[in-house]
């Protein structure tokens, strides 16, 4: 196997907090070669966008506080690289889309220059050469009429629509990863699927590697290739998407997939009931010695209250699970 | 075309106003207490029963109320705002001849309150909590907080007195006889300390309304975007977050400049400035109504003319009022 395009290892990021110092992500490492996709799943608030974040190195900080570990991209340590390699490195070989496209582009500004800005920064164009290349972005990600719409701003288009400028923006300098954060989730479900199949369409044509996070099942087993589950900042499980979406060893993930109810092949007549799993996320300033999830688990042990269990496991599929210890 | 229709309706509301101002200058006359004629005749002393009988016919006081004031817009209409009981010249001459000092005052007051106090509130913006933002804080309130009067002399006392480094006062200095360019530099000279006392006062509020603009555009998504997309910290300040956070400055801007106007009064007194305000303020104390009511006139056409500026800059800045929601 080639060498990883993405490779995280024990990364840890912090937060200062009224309640004190929240660790938010906790140990996380996976990687990702090139050309293919990773989806990230987990409840909210379980560290997927701080992962994304980070890779950026876009933490806000303070409160927050990247406090050890590596990301290499191609070998280069992120974590160590100067913040104007990283500008270098943001939105021209790593970019990102958000979740809120409703509020991602900068209202004041037409959406062509907001594509072309990018461009021009990264790539050297002319003013005439980039808008060139916004029309062309904005036909790519499916915009009719684009030589119409760079002249347009935000509030002129659709959440959708809006969605497809942010996407034609990562994509405008061929970047070698795109991290899609939740791409879909403030969007009507129609248009949902849209979103998705573009960005299918997109990485078939373009082979740009994919950190995909996502509540929608669906679209993982459509579209990734590996599966990290995320629980209160950790890795509980990470593996092929067959093997977490089809026979998951976590509770936790097992508790996510039962609360999908359109992943089953062929639904049955008689409805199951639509489960969730019981409890919330801890707060991440309270969490104790044992397995985060061990409140709300109902395998829980006295030695998964305390003591945390590691990430075991083949290069395949690891979990961090006492029940799945050899 | 919708441009067009929405200046047309300005421009409307514009002229309204202005003639609702002559109205009230009207009333003002003919609802105080006493004979019209009288009052307008004022302290000119001597006032014999022909000038009285001349005053009535020339103002058609003689006249129904309505006709009056028909007879009182037509003057006005055609530029006559009476004759000055003090200098016997038209009050319209006087006008015009201070005119040009005070809106050089005002209009310089105001760009040094607008771009110092909007540069200051972005430095304080990015450190908040630092000890720049908080001395930023308390300047602001003590330059608001001083009475005009009391700061310019102050200012006067330091920098004229002490270290002379400006003039005393008047807008230049009549020995020189400089023409051209040296006259041009000998009035900036002059211009420097009152335009600072006015611009002072509102220079607070400008730095503190930036400053909590900015810190709240610099948590938008759109800054992150901009982030996102490598550009550097300056371009991201300045470009993507200022040109949302000075919105609410032009708002505050256009509904301030009338208390621009009656600051300038303090301040040309103070500095023997020879505008409007000074004016105003003598002719109060001549009781010289006709020049009164005139600057009255004046000061309320520069208010409305303000006002349609910074809706036209607001359309400027802002697409979503300049292209309307569709
Ligand atoms: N500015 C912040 N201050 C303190 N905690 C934060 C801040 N931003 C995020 N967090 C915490 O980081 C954790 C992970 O958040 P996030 O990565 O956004 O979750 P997800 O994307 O999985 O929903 C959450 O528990 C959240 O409370
Ligand atoms: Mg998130």
């Amino acid at each position: 196997m080639s060498a990883p395009l993405l490779e995280l290892s024990d990364v840890e990021v912090e937060f200062r907090t009224r309640d004190g110092i929240a660790r938010v992500l906790n140990r996380v490492g996976f990687s990702l070669s090139s050309g293919s996709t990773l989806g990230i799943v987990g409840e909210s608030g379980c560290g997927k966008s701080m992962t994304a974040l980070t890779i950026m190195r876009l933490v806000p900080q303070p409160p927050g506080r990247i406090a050890g570990g590596i990301i290499r991209l191609d070998g280069e340590n992120l974590l160590t690289a100067t913040e104007a390699r990283m500008r270098e490195i943001r939105g021209n070989e790593v970019s990102m889309v958000f979740q809120e496209p409703m509020t991602s582009l900068n209202p004041v500004f037409s959406v062509g220059n907001q594509i072309a800005e990018t461009v021009r920064l990264h790539q050297g164009l002319s003013k005439r050469e980039a808008l060139d290349r916004a029309v062309e972005m904005l036909a790519a990600v499916g915009i009719p009429v684009p030589e119409r719409r760079i002249a347009e701003y935000p509030h002129q288009l659709s959440g959708g629509m809006r969605q497809r400028v942010m996407i034609a923006i990562g994509l405008a300098c061929g970047p070698r990863l795109l991290i899609a954060d939740e791409p879909t989730t403030a969007l009507d479900v129609t248009v949902q699927a849209q979103i998705f199949d573009l960005l299918i369409d997109l990485k078939e044509r373009t082979g740009t590697s994919i950190i995909l996070i996502t509540h929608d099942m669906g679209a993982i087993a459509e579209m990734a290739e590996r599966v990290v589950v995320m629980y209160a900042g950790r890795i509980v499980e990470e593996g092929p998407v067959e093997v977490i979406l089809g026979d998951p060893l976590h509770p936790y993930t097992r508790g996510l997939i039962n609360c999908v109810p359109h992943l089953e092949e062929r639904p049955s007549p008689e409805r199951r009931p639509l489960t969730e799993i019981a409890g919330m996320v801890p707060a991440l300033t309270a969490l104790g010695r044992g397995c985060a999830f061990a409140p709300r688990c109902n395998h829980a042990t006295a030695l998964c209250r305390e003591q945390a269990p590691p990430l075991e496991g083949g290069d395949e599929h690891r979990v961090a699970c006492w029940l799945h210890e050899r | 075309m919708q441009l067009t229709i929405i200046l047309g309706r300005r421009l409307f509301y514009a002229a309204a106003l202005i003639a609702a101002v002559v109205v009230l200058n009207f009333l003002l006359i003919r609802l105080a207490p006493g004979d019209p004629a009288l009052t307008i005749a004022g302290e000119m002393g001597g006032a014999t029963e022909e000038i009285i009988e001349d005053i009535r016919r020339t103002y058609g006081l003689d006249e129904p109320l309505h006709h009056q004031l028909l007879v009182y817009m037509k003057r006005m209409l055609s530029g006559d705002l009476g004759d000055s009981l003090f200098f016997n010249t038209p009050v319209m001459d006087l006008i015009l001849a201070r005119l040009g000092p005070t809106v050089l005052l005002v209009m310089t007051a105001m760009t040094l309150a607008v771009t110092l106090g909007s540069f200051l509130g972005v430095l304080a913006a990015r450190n908040p909590e630092g000890l720049f933002s908080n001395l930023i804080t308390v300047l602001s309130l003590v330059g608001y907080s001083a009475p005009v009067f009391w700061t310019g002399i102050m200012l006067l006392i330091v920098f004229s007195a002490m270290i002379p480094l400006f003039p005393l006062s008047g807008m230049y200095d009549v020995r020189l006889g400089a023409t051209g360019l040296a006259l041009a530099v000998d009035v900036l000279h002059h211009l420097i300390l009152p335009a600072f006392t006015l611009g002072i006062i509102f220079l607070a509020q400008y730095s503190r309304i930036s400053r909590a603009s900015m810190l709240d555009v610099l948590g938008a998504d759109y800054v992150r975007t901009a982030r996102a997309k490598g550009l550097s910290e300056r371009v991201v300040l300045y470009k993507h977050a200022l040109r949302n956070a000075v919105l609410p400055v032009v708002t505050l801007a256009g509904l301030q400049f009338g208390s621009m106007l009656s600051g300038a009064v303090l301040v040309e007194t103070v500095y023997n400035w020879p505008g409007l305000g000074q004016l105003a303020f003598e002719s109060i104390l001549r009781r010289d109504h006709p020049t009164i009511l005139g600057i009255l006139f004046f000061a309320s056409g520069m208010v409305v003319v303000a006002n349609l500026l910074t809706d036209l800059t607001y359309r400027i800045i802002d697409p979503r009022i300049r292209t309307g929601r569709s």
